[in-house]
């Protein structure tokens, strides 16, 4: 049960670090920290459950926003060399 | 607890923990970045999906679980769209998909 | 700690988790990349706040999991942008440096060993204020979540200097890198810098900027009203003002990141951003001043209203308001000083 589960998802986020240590290209790591981001999510749902506390799972929900927040900065910079740019697509920087 | 209940909760965390498990060989082992993104994706869909369901088991009908369907929806609104953007990202960066060569074919990446 | 579990599972947990985070951290020292090493931190943030959470301790979890997850690495990112992304390799060996390390990293570890066992109940941090606050809280203020009670009540004038020092904070950074009054126009020049040239022109990111720009206005509603949940669910459950501004100011960050600092601007423009920094401090250090003209002691919030408990709760709410207030407009002030300064000539690839 949980305790399996647990242990599964840290083999998981051992293996995502490893990628993220390891990974040739910069996509690499950006994938490894996002899926890194997304096993923590599990992982501290998994944790309030076990210590028997659900109100983890608010800082789980803070985790995904913050995580497709980081992953699109990070993009963005690779992409563009800064964050400060705005992008084409219609008038400047018009929605 | 309902004995078919905490079974069918066992049986998806431990499926939940498997497919972060599958996911994460995958993201170690696969060639290239854009195979380890479909490796990554498992994570983000069928890892949580399972396990959020075995967690939703546990707890029944109650405030709890309205959130784990809420993480699992943010979850599935967000992923997608942070593979899609740096699959773009990837491509538009020159990265090409590594090709097996076969013997004997002309390849393009 | 209560457990559903058995304890060697927390073990097992808390043992992986450092061990993860050692691992991060080595990555981050040794690591030549500034990029990979920024990505890292962002990866050892989210480990300390599920250690964190796993050691019972939330709401500083949820701070780092906001601030260290989120916010660091995108500034940190915005200043990236400004510098080299690879970290110059040291000249000599630092010999030195490591033996005095090792030396006081052994002298602290020998120091903690007379301290009492972790979590033991007859230590002397659980004994004098510690089981006051804890019976005390909820009667008293009518928050139940104790952390945010003791944050903003019993211990308001440590919350009142953290808030200024993070109000002092950002104006050293927008003094030190926009200059006083020089927050017009995306571009801002130090004095004597010579001229950067025509403005680089935008990323071309035309196919790949549906999807991100529908998601997005799908997310900022959702990170908004999180915000607002977490900030006065704060009571009640892990949360509060810190935690909440640096999602609101992250759901701005994002927009910008998407649709250009200038469409974030019109959104949230800088002369509102930087009324809004001492304005949080002002909230604060107000409530303080209306219990003095109450009658009561400044920060004493039991003179708010006619009933203790409940002025005692209006005020944890107000001054939560003024950290929330302090702390996204700041974070946002951070972010547009460092979005907004010229960047080096070009891209590099990293």
């Amino acid at each position: 049960m949980f305790a399996v589960a647990l242990f599964a998802v840290l083999v998981a986020l051992g293996l995502a670090i490893a990628r993220a240590l390891s990974g040739p290209t910069v996509f690499d790591r950006v994938l490894a920290v996002n899926s890194t981001g997304t096993l923590a999510v599990v992982l501290l749902a998994l944790t309030g459950f076990v210590v028997g506390r659900p109100e983890f799972l608010d800082i789980a929900i803070l985790y995904v926003l913050l995580n497709i927040v980081g992953t699109i900065a990070v993009l963005r910079f690779v992409r563009a060399g800064h964050l400060g740019d705005p992008i084409e697509g219609g008038p400047e920087g018009a929605p | 607890m309902d004995g078919v209940l905490e079974v069918a909760s066992w049986i998806t965390l431990i499926l939940g923990g498997a497919f972060c498990v599958v996911g994460g060989i995958g993201m170690w082992r696969l060639p290239d970045v854009f195979a380890r993104l479909h490796a990554a994706s498992l994570i983000d869909s069928l890892g949580i999906g399972f396990l959020a369901l075995g967690m939703a088991l546990q707890a029944g009908l109650s405030l709890v679980t309205l959130k784990l369907v809420f993480i699992v929806l943010l979850v599935g609104l967000t992923s997608p769209v942070a593979t899609h953007a740096l699959a773009q990202a990837a491509m538009h960066a020159g990265v090409k998909p590594r090709a097996i060569e076969s013997p004997g074919a002309e390849e393009d990446a | 700690m209560t457990t559903v579990g058995s304890p060697e599972i927390e073990l097992l947990l808390n043992a992986i988790l450092l061990l993860l985070m050692v691992v991060a951290a080595i990555g981050v020292i040794r690591l030549r990349n500034l990029f990979a090493v920024v990505l890292l931190s962002g990866v050892y943030s989210f480990l300390m706040a599920t250690l964190m959470v796993a050691l019972d301790a939330v709401d500083v979890g949820m701070t780092e999991a906001a601030v260290g997850a989120g916010m660091s690495v995108v500034l940190l990112l915005s200043v990236l942008g400004l510098t080299r992304t690879r970290e110059a390799p040291t000249r000599r060996r630092p010999i030195v440096p490591l033996i005095i390390s090792v030396v006081v990293g052994i002298a602290l570890v020998h120091g903690t060993m007379d301290l009492p066992p972790f979590g033991d109940p007859n230590a002397p941090a659980q004994r004098h204020v510690a089981p006051e606050y804890l019976a005390r809280a909820q009667v008293e203020t009518g928050a139940p979540n104790v952390v945010t009670a003791v944050l903003a009540s019993y211990r308001g004038y440590d919350t009142l200097g953290e808030v200024a020092v993070i109000f002092t904070g950002g104006i050293g950074v927008l003094v030190l890198l926009a200059g006083l009054g020089r927050y017009t126009g995306l571009r801002t020049r130090p004095p004597g810098a010579p001229d950067p040239g025509p403005e680089p022109k935008p990323v071309p990111l035309m196919e790949e900027t549906v999807v991100l720009r529908v998601a997005v206005k799908l997310l900022l509603p959702l990170i908004l009203v999180f915000a607002m949940y977490v900030q006065f669910h704060g009571d009640f459950g892990p949360g509060g003002g810190f935690q909440a501004g640096v999602a609101a100011a992250t759901a701005i960050i994002l927009y910008g990141l998407i649709f250009g600092i200038p469409a974030a601007r019109r959104v949230a423009p800088m002369r509102v951003v930087l009324f809004m920094i001492p304005l949080g401090v002002l909230i604060f250090a107000g409530t303080g001043v209306a219990s003095l003209l109450l009658g009561g002691n400044y920060l004493d919030y039991s003179v708010l209203s006619s009933v203790p408990r409940s002025g005692q709760h209006l005020g944890i709410l107000v001054v939560e308001f003024g950290v929330f207030v302090t702390v996204s407009s700041t974070m946002l002030g951070i972010f547009y000083a460092f979005a907004s300064r010229p960047p080096r000539d070009g891209p590099e690839p990293s």
